[in-house]
């Protein structure tokens, strides 16, 4: 007790003990060494100054209304012993920290930060490296991810783990974040309302995003690069993609986007650029392609089966190999008005729609989907050749699967 | 791409014929001559799928050096694409010639060297194609393997295509293909396939032109 005394004076006079609101200086040669010296004596609302230096701690819980600030990234280093910052209290915010070496373990899924049932925090300019999760959002709502940067080493995808997870999180908002080499960029999990804007995701083993039953979300303007697939969103209603960029998602297994059991989304101004696979559509229905670019893709929308009502309206699909590619005679999706670079059509009225109707499906494409190994015989004659012979006279791809007004000129 | 793997051959094929069957009366002459019967033909065997290659490469490589192709890092892609193009010229001028030479009458020899280039062409694939879908329940990688090997025009596009970074559209398959062609091996294996082919039809060419009587 007398020490405690002797201590707490001590805090006194360095800090003035201003009421509230005061600050705790953190520094390996102050009187408060570590994090959770500082947190065990702040009050709520406090604000503990974290100065630069190394700090090996592991198990941090943050019990109580404060802001972390960090100077100059401070390490801290959790030495692969277990899990390093937990938030357990609302209003708590975590700004300008170098968290490394996260532990990894299979039963408890050890993460960089995690928020435990907390609302109104803020995760901001952390750099997190050598991680197993980074930051995982558990039951927390009203939060926000802004401006962070986590560089994973992932090498295989069943021991490695998110970026950003959340899971039964709502309304978050997760803003100019950088992930890349973890297992899912980001991820979430029975999370509505959350919106995931100008982040990059690139070089992750599994998905750059990834939502699962995740309703009523927004996501634009973010960069997907070079994952195993841009984005995954399954299981999912009402999710509006808007100007996102799909870029170098290459590899036999590989999408741009893949959707599968999804309804009633909005895809607009995205552009996908050298995907294996643009869109891979599965079971998803009432969506609306809009103003979006395919470039350069081996397939620009690939379509498995149980969609329908979607509509593809005013989007350029620029030097595919394969524009569209259907594996049934059925359709009810409606292409109109788009840009095909492979339009061989004229427009005698001047009216920039071409006056013969384009079908986007070839029959090379359709025999692919009924026998994978036939794309061995990609670019030979004779597939151009039965090629055009469907497009004049159509047997197998389905009768009414057509633009009848493409363009003539690119939209922009 | 498509003009090397497609018209090529033909150029080929129907320069060997009509070349052979043009100088028919000058090689009864010059069979007269002390010459060497060999010589003679893989002389003119040789003449023509000579300049037509070099016509090939020339024709192709100018262009491309001017547009810069030593700065660019295509420029393996772009031998390969050569090298088959030289390849495929070769081969299809000494089949067009044993078909001339089997065959006495100007017009049948014509149309069977256009056959035989229909027939690798487009027929080829087409019977491919419906052996793959008849059998598609079968593991079909080998045997897609193997039908490519034995066309000297797949085999070539193949070869071109898996250079190409769009192998990766070629998916379980490809994979396949890849590891074959991919790795040296394959490449020194393709390369002596392409080489047998072009060996096969000069040898019978010398064998037949040896006994011959005109």
């Amino acid at each position: 007790m007398k020490h405690f005394l002797f201590f707490l004076s001590l805090v006194n006079v360095i800090f003035g003990f201003s009421q509230q609101d005061k600050t705790i200086t953190i520094c390996p040669d102050c009187n408060v060494k570590t994090v959770r010296e500082g947190i065990k004596m702040a009050s709520d609302f406090d604000t503990l100054l974290i100065k630069k230096g190394t700090y090996k701690e592991f198990n941090i819980l943050i019990d109580k209304p404060l802001t972390l600030l960090g100077e100059d990234f401070p390490v801290i280093d959790g030495e692969d012993k277990g899990e390093i910052i937990r938030i357990a209290s609302d209003n708590v915010t975590v700004d300008g920290l170098f968290i490394i070496n996260v532990g990894t373990s299979y039963t408890s899924d050890y993460a960089a930060i995690r928020v435990v049932k907390s609302e109104n925090y803020l995760i901001q300019n952390v750099v997190l490296e050598k991680l197993f999760f980074g930051i995982y959002l558990e039951k927390s709502n009203n939060g926000k991810v802004y401006h962070n940067k986590i560089i994973g080493d992932a090498q295989d995808e069943y021991n490695s783990g998110n970026g950003i997870q959340l899971w039964y999180s709502h309304n978050v908002e997760v803003d100019r974040n950088i992930i890349q080499g973890v297992r899912d960029g980001i991820y979430l999990e029975f999370s509505d309302h959350v919106t995931i804007n100008n982040n990059t995701s690139a070089n992750n083993l599994r998905y750059g995003l990834h939502f699962m039953f995740s309703n009523d979300d927004v996501y634009t303007n973010n960069v997907f690069e070079n994952n195993g697939a841009g984005v995954a969103v399954m299981f999912s209603k009402r999710i509006k993609m808007i100007g996102n960029t799909f870029h170098k998602n290459w590899g036999t297994a590989a999408f741009g986007m893949l959707l599968k059991e999804i309804n009633d989304a909005e895809i607009s101004g995205n552009t996908f650029e050298e995907n294996t696979i643009g869109i891979n559509i599965e079971g998803s229905n009432r969506i609306e392609y809009k103003n979006n670019d395919f470039i350069k893709n081996g397939w620009a929308v690939k379509v498995l089966g149980a969609c329908y009502t979607n509509t593809f309206t005013k989007n350029n699909f620029l030097y595919n190999s394969f524009d569209i590619s259907y594996n049934g005679k059925l359709n009810d999706n409606v292409f109109n008005q788009n840009y095909w670079s492979d339009y061989t059509g004229y427009d005698l009225d001047k009216n920039g729609v071409g006056d013969v109707p384009y079908r986007p499906v070839k029959l090379f494409s359709y025999i692919v989907n009924q026998t994978p190994e036939t794309i061995v015989l990609l670019r030979s004659l004779f597939m151009d050749i039965i090629d055009f012979s469907e497009k004049v006279s159509p047997v197998f791809t389905p009768d009414n699967l057509l633009d009848a007004n493409p363009l003539m000129k690119k939209s922009l | 791409m498509n003009i090397i793997i497609v018209l090529v051959p033909l150029i080929g094929t129907i320069f060997g014929v009509m070349y052979y069957y043009n100088s028919k009366e000058f090689i009864e002459l010059l069979l007269a001559q002390p010459i060497k019967r060999s010589s003679i033909f893989l002389g003119q065997y040789l003449g023509v799928a000579g300049s037509l290659t070099l016509s090939l490469v020339l024709g192709l490589g100018i262009p491309f050096l001017l547009y810069g192709l030593f700065k660019s890092d295509a420029i393996f892609d772009f031998a390969l694409l050569l090298v088959t193009g030289a390849f495929l010229t070769m081969i299809f001028t000494a089949l067009s010639f044993n078909i001339a030479l089997s065959n006495e009458n100007k017009i049948k020899g014509f149309g069977y060297a256009v056959l035989l280039w229909l027939f690798l062409a487009v027929i080829y694939d087409g019977l491919f194609l419906m052996s793959l879908i008849i059998f598609k329940e079968y593991p079909l990688d080998t045997f897609s393997l193997a039908a490519t090997m034995f066309n000297p025009i797949d085999l070539s596009r193949t070869l071109i295509l898996l250079k190409l970074d769009i192998s990766a559209l070629l998916g379980y398959t490809g994979a396949i293909f890849k590891q074959f062609f991919g790795t040296n091996q394959g490449l020194i294996i393709s390369m002596l396939m392409l080489l047998l082919w072009t060996v096969l039809p000069i040898w019978r060419l010398v064998f037949i032109s040896k006994k011959k009587d005109f």
